[in-house]
This record gives structure tokens, sequence and C-alpha cells, in this order.
């Protein structure tokens, strides 16, 4: 159905008015025009569309409109603050958690939602919590690396 | 820090080891650098320098996560005694950048790198030449530092390379420079901060599908259910009912076109069609009776001796066949291209290892002349060799043209699963004889499907033959393959590998020696003993003839220059089938190494990626349908496949930088293979090793 949906986007009020059936990866990159967050598979079983739902991590092409309205989103462009990265992102930075870089927004924010629930997670917890994040690259074992280095720091991520 | 004096220890235990130069290098770089093969030989073309002192640095290879742009950035820096952080690159950008033949089969490094440091060496030169003429000093007494040319002993006369380019174009000329030997290097060596980190965290990095152009709409192209149907009927009128969407035909191509992505595959789902039924072809079980009876003839790789006297002096002999599926390559950015079209020249964004062939491919398919088209590569979300070609562009190109608007075409899942240029499904079967005191007298090889990549043992072998018929770099006959194949990560050597490996490590326990030892043996070329031996005394290997129950295996290879030895644990739950690779540890020996920390990325990502193709990935199809059509079925390493992953990288400067993105895959298959018999006595023959295959073998014992 055709109408307003209202939600805060990186802590910006927004509104769309469409179809509220429509997932919200297509709003976010093609009506929004931020293109952050990637398409790599439309049926969530890849995780690079992964955003952060009132502060849960979800897939982005599997979530209808409909389920945002008044709800917060974040995107991987809502992440650093006033030009300074995360911690999350320096790390990815740092420990080169990437090679082709398109799976990163996503694999960030899934810890991200991880970090947020549980600040010190443990090396096990952190693998099964990205277990539905792919990486054809192989940048795994740095992308733990990365989160880990994050989770043990004092007072944790935030 | 000194380049020699380093142990570069990264996050999963890497470590490089230094050895000493003996010289050879020089002339090998100086010949190759000469040659400059279908490049241009001025350097203006390769990089510019801005009044502000930053080069600009150009380039047709592109980045694809393998890390050339950090890589070429290094060497030109290197070259040109300038800081790394002022060098900005441009790649891919068929209008700007000089040509090139792709970013594929490793040659990035080793074939590019010495055109670039040549254009460097020479940009250099004639810099000094010009800043020594202003002060009428030989260029012997001028020195540079980050781009600043000044006179020895005189810190007052200096000036910068900015300064004395005032952003013209350098007209002047030398011949015969010569590029820095690897002593003087004081950045190429090193292991530093990616030049894409920042936009890759940030979401900032633009990819085809990112670039956004105003009134651009997503073309949703109707795609036949089953290679080799033809549309017979349509009816669109669903489709068009939806507000905004417009049908497009252009020759064999139709497609929904929308704003929106998703309201144009809305679209596609609701035109109606009628595909004629091609009749049926192979599928996944029949396809090796298949490609044996559809083959070319075979062609000879390589000979030496006389195999029936290698067979006269072996008193055991051991034969068996080897099998690999088709694997899909899988990049998670599917193939994605947008195209424009004004004024009579199409521009194209796309996800592309090759811009130069997209462009060809793009004004063969418009009419037009090359200099018609441009072709600009943004980011790639991973190619490993599936994207060496421009299908995707094509249709946009085809389709701006036809509706007079920007179009972007990103294919789903399912398309990228449908249209990939798969591995060869291969079988290579082999047959080798071993004397009594357990040295190999003959080895006689058929390939059939994979290509003659390391085809060849390299162990040393009095009698041999090696044959080949059939590769992915085509020459088959039609009908041989059901569908697109093409090259996938080190190609041809990933199944050689895998079947010569297995092969040696058979052999090793027909002669009850320990597999290391057989190896060491039969072998005559130092470096790969070298690379053996260190990666044995990392693992801590000891000496046992395999099954021995442990669970441990080895493989080693060379690819394109570069050595590669392994050592893996594994658990197999025999109740199950299911495999769990504990460990990897894994040495390289690729000459000299530009960025120590990106070579060691790429081996764990070969490490990685060559889990999926040794235990799980095959593409499975039936009737001219491939079954694989998400990652639901399709399955590509996840986090919990990881084994504890060591890297040793050999930095060995007697040779010129070799590739280092595919040799490390090619040793993964045979590696687990090896570890699987030695943990439950049985071997696989055939790769996947899925938990239903290992089950099998445990029943047949
Ligand atoms: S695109 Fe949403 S999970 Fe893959
Ligand atoms: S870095 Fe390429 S998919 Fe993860």
């Amino acid at each position: 159905m055709i109408k307003p949906i209202p939600f805060r986007l990186n802590g910006k009020r927004v509104s769309l008015t469409t179809d509220d059936g429509r997932m919200l990866l297509w709003a976010l990159r093609s009506d929004l025009a931020l293109t952050g967050t990637k398409f790599g598979c439309g049926e969530a079983l890849c995780g690079a569309c992964t955003v952060l739902l009132d502060g849960e991590a979800v897939r982005a092409c599997s979530v209808p409109l409909k389920a945002v309205a008044g709800k917060q989103v974040t995107t991987i462009e809502g992440l650093a603050k006033n030009g300074r990265l995360h911690a999350l992102q320096q790390a990815f930075l740092d420990h080169h958690a990437f090679q082709c870089g398109f799976c990163t927004p996503g694999m960030i924010l899934s810890a991200y939602a991880l970090l947020l629930k549980k600040p010190r997670p443990t090396r096990d917890q952190i693998r099964q919590h990205l277990e539905g994040n792919l990486c054809r690259c192989g940048s795994h074992v740095r992308i733990l690396d990365a989160i880990e280095a994050v989770a043990s720091r004092k007072g944790g991520a935030a | 820090m000194k380049r020699r004096d380093f142990l570069l220890a990264t996050g999963t235990v890497g470590l490089v080891l230094w050895f000493p130069l003996e010289g050879s290098l020089q002339a090998q770089e100086s010949e190759r650098t000469a040659a400059r093969p279908g490049y241009p030989k001025d350097f203006n073309a390769y990089l510019r320098i801005g009044p502000d002192g930053r080069v600009t640095c150009l380039v047709g290879k592109v980045e694809l996560g393998q890390g050339a742009m950090t890589a070429l950035a290094m060497l030109l820096a290197e070259e040109l005694d300038v800081a790394l952080e002022r060098v900005d690159m441009v790649m891919g950008d068929t209008d700007l950048c000089p040509w090139d033949v792709g970013t594929f089969g490793s040659l990035s490094i080793w074939q590019f790198g010495p055109v670039l440091r040549g254009a460097a060496a020479e940009a250099r030169a004639v810099l000094l030449q010009m800043a020594g003429e202003r002060w009428s000093v030989s260029a012997e007494r001028l020195q540079v530092k980050d781009g600043v040319i000044s006179v020895i002993g005189d810190p007052k006369r200096q000036v910068s390379y900015g300064q004395l380019v005032q952003g013209r174009q350098i007209e002047r000329h030398l011949e015969k420079v010569t590029v820095k030997p690897v002593s003087a290097f004081r950045l190429v060596g090193k292991s530093v901060a990616r030049k894409d980190a920042q936009e890759k965290v940030t979401g900032r990095a633009k990819y085809a599908a990112d670039t956004g152009l105003p009134g651009t709409l997503h073309a949703c192209v109707l795609r036949p259910p089953i290679h080799g149907a033809k549309l017979q009927r349509v009816d669109t009128g669903a489709a068009e009912r939806i507000p905004g969407v417009r049908i497009v035909r252009e020759g064999d191509l139709l497609a929904a076109l929308h704003e929106r992505p998703d309201l144009a595959t809305q679209a596609r789902r609701v035109i109606k069609a009628d595909f004629s039924h091609p009749e049926a072809g192979p599928d996944d079980t029949s396809i090796f009776d298949h490609l044996l009876k559809t083959a070319p003839p075979a062609q000879l790789v390589y000979e030496a001796g006389d195999l029936r006297a290698g067979a006269r002096q072996a008193t055991r002999t051991l034969e068996a066949t080897y099998l690999n599926s088709y694997v899909a390559h899988a990049p998670i950015e599917t193939h994605s291209a947008v195209a424009q079209f004004v004024d009579g020249k199409a521009t194209v964004w796309a996800s592309t290892q090759a811009p130069f062939i997209v462009r060809t491919e793009v004004a063969r398919a418009l009419g037009l002349p090359t200099q018609k088209v441009r072709v600009i590569t943004p980011y790639v979300g991973g190619g490993f060799g599936g994207k060496s070609s421009g299908p995707q562009a094509v249709e946009a190109a085809r389709l701006a043209r036809a509706a007079g608007v920007p179009v972007q075409v990103v294919w789903d899942r399912a398309e990228e699963f449908f249209h990939d240029t798969f591995r060869p499904a291969a079988v290579v079967k082999l047959r080798a004889g071993l004397s009594a005191s357990g040295r190999i007298t003959f080895w006689d090889g058929q390939v059939v499907g994979a290509g003659e990549r390391e085809a060849k043992p390299f162990y040393a072998i009095p009698h041999q033959r090696t044959t080949s018929a059939g590769s992915w770099q085509g020459g088959n006959p039609p009908g041989m393959h059901p569908f697109g194949i093409g090259p996938w990560r080190a190609p041809s050597a990933n199944t050689n590998g895998f079947a010569r490996e297995s092969h040696i490590d058979a052999l090793a326990t027909l002669a009850g020696r320990d597999p290391l030892a057989f190896r060491l043996e039969n072998l005559s070329d130092p470096r790969m003993t070298r690379v053996l031996n260190q990666v044995a005394e990392r693992f801590r290997w000891a000496a046992k003839p395999a099954p021995s129950g442990r669970g441990v295996g080895l493989a080693c290879a060379v690819y394109r220059g570069t050595y590669v030895a392994a050592m893996a644990e594994v658990a197999v739950d025999k109740a199950t089938g299911q495999v769990q690779v504990k460990r990897v540890v894994m040495a390289q020996d690729m000459g000299v190494v530009v960025n120590p920390d990106g070579a060691l990325q790429q081996m764990e990502g070969c490490i990685t990626m060559g889990l999926g193709s040794a235990l799980s990935e095959e593409v499975r199809f039936k009737g001219g349908d491939v079954l694989e059509k998400n990652f639901d079925t399709y399955g590509i390493p996840r986090f919990s496949w990881l084994p504890k992953i060591e890297t040793i990288l050999i930095d060995n400067p007697d040779v010129p930088a070799q590739g280092g993105g595919e040799p490390a895959i090619t040793v993964m298959g045979a590696l687990l293979a090896n570890a699987i018999h030695d943990a439950i006595g049985v071997r696989l023959f055939q790769l996947p090793m899925t938990p239903e295959r290992v089950k099998a073998a445990l029943a047949h014992g």
C-alpha cells in the first residue's frame, strides 16, 4: 500500500511515500541514494545488506518498509561521528579486514549490533554472530581479529 | 626500519623471511622493462605530476580486492621517490588509462610492475636532468627526497617536481634508464596501509551499481529458464500496468525498466513468456562421461624420455582418475553496469576485470568505433576470473541507447549463477611408476577439460608425457560444456594441482614412505625444497607414512613462478562425513615481495576460498537448468569453517616479483584430500569432498 513511512535514518528524520511492502534495501539505495548498504543475494542469505533496526542487525533486503515505520535505522554512513571513524571502522582499517570491501559495511554493522548487546564477546561468540555474513575474498580471520580487538578494549566498544 | 631486518607478524601469525640477493634479478627485470608488451612507450601515459606535487598514476588494472591499487602505487612511489600518500590512483578508465590486457592471471605485479617501474624511473631521470640544467650541475650531484630535488651538500638549491613541471606534460625522454636495485628499496617490501581502506570502511567506496547518474532506469532482463531456450511468445501487459515501468526490446534483449530496482524486478516477474525446450544435455552426474566423449583431440603438453623405458624400471605402478565439478566464482558483488549514451558516445561504468575487453565488446554490440566507447571501472566487489568480460555492460549499453536514458543492470544472484563462466568440470587420468628405491620412474597424464597449466609435474621424473584436451581458454567443441566456462582463480592449475598432489601422496603410500620425505627425494628444484622445509618446520611435521590416523597432510605447487607448500590437520566425523579443517600452515616464495601484508592477505584468501572448492562447492545442473540459485544451496565458506591459519612469506630477492593472488589456492584440493586420507585411510578422487562423498568412500573402503 502506498503511504507515508516516517522513520529515523542515522539520527535524522526522514519520510518516504511509497509502497510499504517494498524492502528497506531499495529504499536506502535508490530512493534515498545511500549506497553503502550492498545487495548480494536479495534473500537474507549473505549479510551484505545488514543495517541496524532499533539496535538489531537486520537484512535490509528482507525487511519491508512497513516494519521500519517509526523506527531507527543505522547504516554504514551513520557510523562515523563528526568525521571520526567508529572504533570498529578504525579496527577494520588497521587490520586490513577486507579485500574487495563489498561485504564490509554488512560485517561492520553486524559486529556493531553484537557489541551493543554484548560489549565483550568471546572470539567464538563473534564467529557465531557473523555466521550469516559471507565474505568471498576470505578476509574472515582479519575480520575476527578486528572485532576482537575492539571487544577486548577497556570499556568495550562504546 | 630497514627492509631486510624485520619480521612481520600479522594477526594470523604471519612471518616474513628474507634471503640474500645474488644479483641475477637486475638483468631479468630490465629485460621485461624493455619489452613493455603492448603497453605505450611514453611514460606520460602512466603518470602526471600536478603543480602541487601530487602524482596521478594511471593504470588499466583494476582494484578487485587484491590490493593492486596499493601495490602499484608503491612501485610508482618507490621509483619516483615520492611519498606513497602523494600518489593518486586512476584505474581502469579506458579514456584516461593506458591500454591493459586485464586484471587476471597474477600479472599485475609480475608483468605490468616492471612496465610501471620503468616509466617512473625514466620520469625521475628526466626530472633530475631538468633540475641539473637549471643549476648547471650533473645529475649525479643531485638527490631526491619525497619529490624534492636538491644538490647534495647544498640544500638551499632545491626544487620540487611540481615546481619543475608546472602542471605541463614532460616532453623529454631518455633511453636505457635502469630501475632501482632491490637493495635501494625504501618502500617496496614494507607493509603499508591500503589506499582503499578509508573508503571501504565508511561505505563511501563506489562500485558500479553505486554510480547514481540522475535519471537512471534500472533494467531487469527477461531470462530463459534453461540454457539454450529461445523466446517464442511474450505478454508484457501485466508488467506495463505497473506505474513507471517501461518495457524495452532491443533485438533479442527484452527488459523491464523502472526508476527503482525492486519495481523493475517486480515487473519482470509478471511478464508471461513461452520459451522453446531444447533437448536436455548432460547433468552433473553424467558430465564426466560426456566430457570424455566430446573433448577435442588431446594436445601434447610435455614429453621427456620414454614411457616404456620408465615402465620397465618400475616395480609398482599406480593408476587413478581424478574428477572435479564445475564451480562458480560467486563474488558477493554480482555483475553490474550503468551505461549512458550521449551524442553518439557510450560511457559504461562496469564491474569488470578487463575494461579494455569490455570496451571492445560494447563497441561491437553497438556498431561503434572503440573511441566512441568509454569504460570506467569503479571498485570491483570481487572477480576471481569471473568478471573477465562484460555481458552485463553490453546489456546496459544496448538498453541505454534504445531507451534514451542511462540504464543500470545489476544481475540478481540467480542470474549470476546462471550466466557465470564456471571453472570447467574436468577428468584427469594419471599413471605413474615407482622404482624399488622409491623413485618415480615415469608419469603419464591425460587432462580433459581443465587445460594445461601446471599439468606437467615439477618432480624430477626421467620418463614422462602429459596431454591435455579442451581448456577453459576455449577451443572446445560446441556442446562439450552445457553452459559458459572460463578462468577461475588459478585456472587449470587448481584442477591439475589436486590430481598431481593426490597422486604423489598415493605413490608415497605405495612406497611406504612419509609423504614429505617422498616428495623431497623426488624433487630437484631448490625453491620447492625450501618452501616444503619451511612449512614442515613451522607445522612440526613428524614423519610417518600415510595413513597414520592423525589427519595430517601436505601439498605443494608452482604457479606462474610462485612456489607454495602447505600442511593441514583435519578431523573427519565418520558418521556424518563432515570434515573440519583445524589448522593450515602455508609458505610461499613469490620472489621480491612488494607489499608483504597484501601478499599474506591473498594467501589467507586462497586458503579460505579453497575450503569451499575442496569441500562443498559444486554447481548442480539438470536439463539445461543451473540448480544453484542462491547461497542457500551453493555453500561458500563461512566463519565456522575457519581453521587456524599460519602463513610464511619467503622474500626471495633473487627472483623478480611474481603474482600472489592465485598460486596458494592450487594446493587446497589435494592438501585436504591427503589429510582426509591420512585420517580415515581412504582416498577421495573427486572434488568437492562433500560429507556424502566422504561417507560413500568410507562405505567402499
Ligand atoms: S542482500 Fe540481503 S542478505 Fe544478501
Ligand atoms: S572483502 Fe570481498 S567479499 Fe568480503
